[in-house]
């Protein structure tokens, strides 16, 4: 019988000296292949009487084993070695940038019209519309403003050829002709608000042709000036996200509301910044009234039995006001750099719960 | 409206404080503009002496002073032609600001010649116009006495903003009374006791209007006067008129123009030499001219109001008198008219002429008619006292026009209507002292409106006047609450669609735009017709002059700006309006998007492509996935408008009804509108996409997913070119409806091997088994049922 702790350290130092695959299969083949050293052996131990033979047997077997295990240890090792070779060679630069991909931003008119409507509608408003060119009657008359009332000429309109009949239609000078489109067909009570596009005959530093407007109109048997204070500083402390934001309201003079007012924010002007809030200085933010009568029965709506209030704010003074954009007349020049700047993730839709804001 | 701070006072007696009065002005809803404090910006400017005026060595039109200023002597350089030895000017040392002309005055040299302040014109003071030379004062004013007391400027100015409705604070007496009526003082009333006449008028007062239209000019009293002298008013007079921006121009025309800002009463006066005859108000005639106070000559129609004598007519009505009878330095008699006219008809006239004036602002928002009686005696008191002479008994022609109105509040409106109530006496108090002579009972005031209040139609007016008076700071504020626990959804299915199309074509990358609703009409006519009624009659400019045809118009000249600025790859979208006609079903609600240029950046790893027709295709077919349209169902058709490029561009439609346009734009219109550059476009007409109809309920049906494996099988098909890629998979699908899940075209090749006018298009079919899997026979079967109905349908053969 060889010794076969020779035979041990022969095959495993064999193991281990195998340098890949294909070598340790040599190993193995010479170890345990049909004519390997091992199963020569094996073979060897059918002539031994059976005590011996299983002394015999016990201990091939021990080295049989150690030298599998063995074998079985370094094709792992080696196959380990292989495998980060391989891996090493289809290393990539992570550095190279991506495929091009765009991300489209929403227009801050967009956003802060759904800033308007997410906190309004909180307080029961639902959203209306109506034609942008409009007749007299909506844009002007049911609005208390008779033909040659000195508020027309406030209101530099655009206005389209007149037709066969002298008749002249106008581009809306407000959002405030859906407030009669909505009571001429809805019965009280009423909570509307009309975001759009309006139109003035003035182009300077601060003003542009074509604007957008937020008109509220609520209308019931309760609705007081009180609510409107409440609305207005409710909205406004939502939007500009200022708990408390003080509001100061001025008597002024609209045809379509009395009383009437214009509405100031609070603000400080420090250092140069403006910030919105307890502070110093006021910038008003739009027009209010209880609705004039008159506009009531023009909507055949009893004003004796039916009262309410109206409001409209200016879209893109509420987006520069909150986001900072200096100049009126940017919102409409589709600058690609003014629009990646100012726009807004189409992802997050204004709420109140999740916040108006990403 | 503009007065000073003294002024007021001459009406007001109080106490209150500049800032006291400034925040309750602002507070009654007379919106102060701007005080303008001159003390502060005039303080460093005093009277000094010209000691010795030499001129200059060096410049002819130069002059070196010697100048005590009282508290040392300094030499100036002075350009003035009026300086010289002996004279008193106004100061204004080195390191001062000048204000009409906002230079900061620093020790200098001029032309060699040391020169330390400077003597200042009425200019440089912003004064006035007069730049002719430096301020003279009188020869007895103490050297170095403050300019600011020397001219009377310690009386700081108000400027008001006031609202069409408020005619009546359109002169200081009314402002001062809503003042007193805010409990800032006293109001002060003024003298209109009668002056009495010495002798008949010789020019009588003529009413010559149409029956329908004796509202033209309802009433007008004269009076005339003889023996005037028409020199310069007193230099109060002067002083307060220079501080509100109007020109001293001589004692009769300064009185007129200061009753009209002090009590709102505007007047005229004619030269009683320049008249003919008897003074008529009536009706231009057409064509009839008259030059007027400004010195133009002004054409008249037959709607305007005119002043004539027996030859010509002498002034317009409520808007501007005319230049002949104007009155001069060399005038002695005088005729005074306090007239009262249609404020429409005024309004009308001066918007026609395009005349601004002091008097037709008053008239057009109507002026207190008891007025013309009171405005006469005023005028009268204040031409004997300063120009002198005698007055003749009145002449009226007409006759005043009925104001008496009574209205009445129910003091609980103020806290059902007003939301806050106010005490019964308060509320007395407040409209006693606004002029409406307020009873109480029961409940109900009943007032009586004042004259000069036309404006005031009813309980909500009287409630607007307790409240602004009162304070609308003092009004609680009541939060709204909407109706039930929780607020109800404020977007209608349309209007939550056009929210959902801006987002989506955001998320594809696109940037929103927002772009003017009007463009150049020989733009939109690229696109469409724009009939005559979308062409607006006053364009803000000729390239903004018709209502849009299409977005896209808008889009594409904003993307051509966008790549001379650099920036050649453009995907702009806009959701808004478009018009067809000018009622309110021809305006469309479009979501339209242009991309222009590459599909992205340039990539090391992925080849640079132009746009084409199927993003286009795409993005309008995202729209209208989001929009709810049947995007499976959907028709292609090739008739797309001829804005589009003919053979690249398609019509997406529902039966008749076209959802969208989409392809690559033609490259006529992009050369006229300044892009070389491939650009493709698609409009989808939201209003067009049907709405979902009302679902029973939110509950989705049960999800039939197949236990069986789906198989996909592929074919190709050899077509004449002209089939279109659609027809082979619609025919593909028809085969089995029932088993085929989805077919795509993966392949299309054309080439030489396939002869001419072929093409060869590969689709894979997905079949998707619902009751067993499927058997080699089951596939064999479905397969020819594809290739014969494929081949039936479009003519086509399987490529072998």
């Amino acid at each position: 019988m060889e010794n076969l702790d020779q035979l041990r350290d022969d095959l495993l130092g064999a193991v281990a000296a195998a340098e890949d695959l294909t070598g340790l299969d040599t190993v193995r083949v010479s170890a345990l292949g049909r004519k390997g050293r091992i199963t020569e052996l094996m073979k060897g131990l059918g002539k031994l009487d059976p005590d011996a033979r299983r002394t015999a047997g016990q201990d091939l077997n021990q080295v049989k084993t150690a030298v599998a295990d063995a074998i079985e240890a370094r094709k792992q090792a080696l196959e380990d070695i292989a495998l980060e070779a391989q891996l090493a060679g289809d290393a990539i630069d992570v550095s190279l940038p991506i495929r091009p991909e765009e991300q489209g931003l929403l227009h801050p008119v967009s956003q802060t019209i759904d800033e308007a409507i997410a906190i309004l509608g909180e307080m029961g408003f639902a959203v209306a519309e109506g034609p942008e060119i409009e007749d007299d009657f909506h844009n002007f008359t049911a609005l208390n403003i008779p033909p040659e009332h000195p508020a027309r000429q406030m209101h530099d309109t655009f206005y389209l050829p007149e037709a066969e009949d002298g008749s002249r239609k106008v581009l809306r000078t407000h959002t405030s002709p859906v407030q009669i489109r909505t009571m001429e067909s809805t019965e009280p009570p009423i909570r509307i608000i009309a975001p759009g596009r309006a139109y003035r005959c003035d182009s300077d530093m601060t003003h542009t042709p074509m604007f957008h407007q937020v008109e509220a109109l609520a209308i019931d048997k309760e609705t007081h000036f009180g609510h409107l204070k409440g609305c207005l500083m409710d909205f406004c402390s939502a939007y500009f996200e200022v708990d408390d934001l003080p509001l100061r309201f001025r008597p002024s003079y609209f045809p379509f509301t009395e009383p009437s007012a214009e509405v100031d924010i609070q603000c400080s002007r420090e250092g140069g910044t403006l910030k919105i809030g307890k502070g110093d200085d006021w910038l008003e933010i739009g027009g209010c009234g209880m609705v004039h009568p008159n506009v009531m029965t023009a909507c055949n709506i009893d004003p004796e039995e039916y009262q309410g209030f109206a409001f409209g704010l200016g879209i893109e003074r509420m987006a520069m006001l909150k986001y900072g954009i200096p100049d009126l007349r940017t919102f409409f020049e589709s600058d690609l750099r003014w629009l990646k700047h100012y726009g807004f993730l189409p992802l997050e839709v204004p709420t109140l719960i999740r916040g108006l804001v990403p | 409206m503009k007065f000073t701070l003294s002024w007021l006072k001459d009406h007001l007696d109080t106490d209150a404080s500049l800032d006291e009065i400034g925040e309750r002005l602002t507070m009654l809803g007379l919106e102060v503009e701007g005080i303008e404090d001159s003390a502060a910006a005039f303080a460093p400017f005093h009277a000094a002496k010209v000691i010795e005026a030499k001129p200059h060595p060096d410049a002819d039109r130069l002059q070196v002073c010697m100048v005590d200023t009282g508290t040392e002597t300094v030499q100036v350089v002075c350009g003035a032609p009026n300086a010289r030895t002996g004279m008193t000017g106004v100061f204004a040392p080195s390191g001062t600001h000048v204000p009409g002309t906002g230079i900061d005055l620093k020790k200098t040299k001029i032309r060699g010649v040391e020169s330390n302040g400077m003597l200042l014109s009425e200019r440089e003071l912003g004064l006035s116009d007069d730049h002719e030379g430096i301020i003279e004062l009188p020869d007895d004013t103490p050297v170095g006495k403050s300019y600011v007391d020397i001219a009377g400027l310690d009386d700081p100015v108000i400027e008001l903003a006031i609202t069409p409705n408020r005619g009546d604070c359109l002169g200081v007496h009314g402002v001062a009374r809503d003042l007193a009526a805010a409990g800032l003082g006293t109001l002060k009333p003024f003298d209109a006791t009668p002056v009495p006449g010495s002798f008949d008028s010789p020019i009588q007062w003529r009413r010559d209007l149409p029956d329908d239209a004796q509202d033209a000019c309802p009433m007008v009293v004269g009076r005339a006067f003889r023996g005037v002298k028409n020199g310069p008013s007193p230099q109060w007079l002067q002083d307060r008129l220079k501080a509100i921006g109007l020109r001293p121009i001589s004692a009769l025309v300064d009185i007129t123009n200061y009753v009209t800002f002090d009590l709102g009463r505007p007047l005229h006066v004619f030269d009683m030499a320049k008249i003919d005859g008897d003074l008529t108000m009536r009706f231009a005639r057409n064509g009839e001219k008259v030059e007027a106070l400004d010195g133009e000559t002004y054409t008249l129609d037959d709607g305007m109001t005119v002043i004539a004598d027996a030859n010509q007519v002498q002034g317009i009505g409520g808007v501007m008198g005319g230049a002949v009878s104007g009155c001069s330095e060399e005038t002695t008699d005088v005729f005074l008219e306090v007239a009262l006219f249609d404020p429409i008809r005024t309004a009308m006239t001066g918007r026609k002429l395009d005349i601004q004036s002091d008097a037709r602002f008053r008239f057009e928002r109507s002026v207190d008619p008891q007025s013309a009686e009171w405005g006469a005696e005023v005028a009268a008191r204040l031409i004997l006292d300063l120009c002198g002479g005698e007055v003749s008994r009145p002449t009226v022609a007409g006759s005043m026009p009925a104001w008496r109105r009574r209205a009445s509040l129910r003091l609980a409106r103020l806290e059902s209507f007003g939301g806050v109530s106010v005490p019964e006496g308060d509320v007395v108090s407040i409209l006693d002292r606004l002029g409406f002579a307020p009873t109480a009972a029961d409940g109900v005031l009943a007032v009586a409106v004042p004259s000069w209040r036309p404006d005031v139609e009813g309980e909500h007016c009287l409630v607007e006047e307790v409240l602004r008076v009162h304070g609308y700071d003092d009004i609680p504020a009541v939060s709204m609450r909407h109706a039930g626990a929780l607020p109800q959804p404020a977007l209608d299915s349309g209007q939550r669609r056009v929210a959902l199309t801006k987002r989506v074509l955001a998320g594809r990358g696109m940037m929103e735009a927002v772009s003017w609703s009007f463009m150049g009409r020989e733009e939109a006519e690229l696109f469409s017709d724009v009939p005559d009624s979308l062409a607006l009659a006053n364009p803000i400019s000729a390239d903004l002059d018709v209502m849009r045809p299409s977005i896209l118009a808008n889009l594409l000249t904003a993307a051509a700006r966008n790549a001379d600025r650099g920036y050649p790859d453009v995907a702009l979208f806009e959701v808004g309006p478009s018009w067809r006609d000018d009622t309110p079903d021809g305006q469309d609600l479009i979501a339209a998007g242009l991309r222009q240029g590459n599909c992205g950046a340039r990539h090391w790893n992925q080849a640079a492509r132009d746009v084409d027709a199927y993003d286009a295709k795409a993005d309008a077919q995202a729209v209208l996935g989001v929009a709810g349209a049947p995007v499976d169902k959907l028709q292609v058709t090739t008739d797309a408008p001829g804005y589009y490029h003919p053979g690249r561009s398609g019509v997406l439609q529902l039966g008749p009804n076209v959802l969208a346009y989409f392809g690559e734009l033609h490259p006529a219109v992009l050369r006229r509108l300044g892009s070389g550059a491939a650009t493709v476009g698609f409009e989808v007409f939201l209003d067009h996409v049907p709405t979902s109809k009302a679902k029973a309920g939110r509950t989705r049906p049960a999800l039939n997913a197949s236990p069986f494996q789906p198989v996909a099988r592929d074919f190709a098909f050899v077509v004449d070119t002209d089939v279109a890629a659609d027809a082979v998979v619609r025919a593909a699908q028809g085969a089995d409806k029932g088993l085929i899940s989805r077919v795509g075209v993966f392949d299309l090749f054309e080439g030489a091997s396939l002869g001419d006018g072929r093409k060869s298009i590969a689709i894979s079919v997905t079949l998707q088994p619902t009751e067993r899997t499927l058997t080699d026979a089951d596939i064999e079967a479905v397969s020819a049922k594809i290739v014969a109905n494929v081949e039936k349908r479009t003519g086509g053969t399987l490529r072998g």
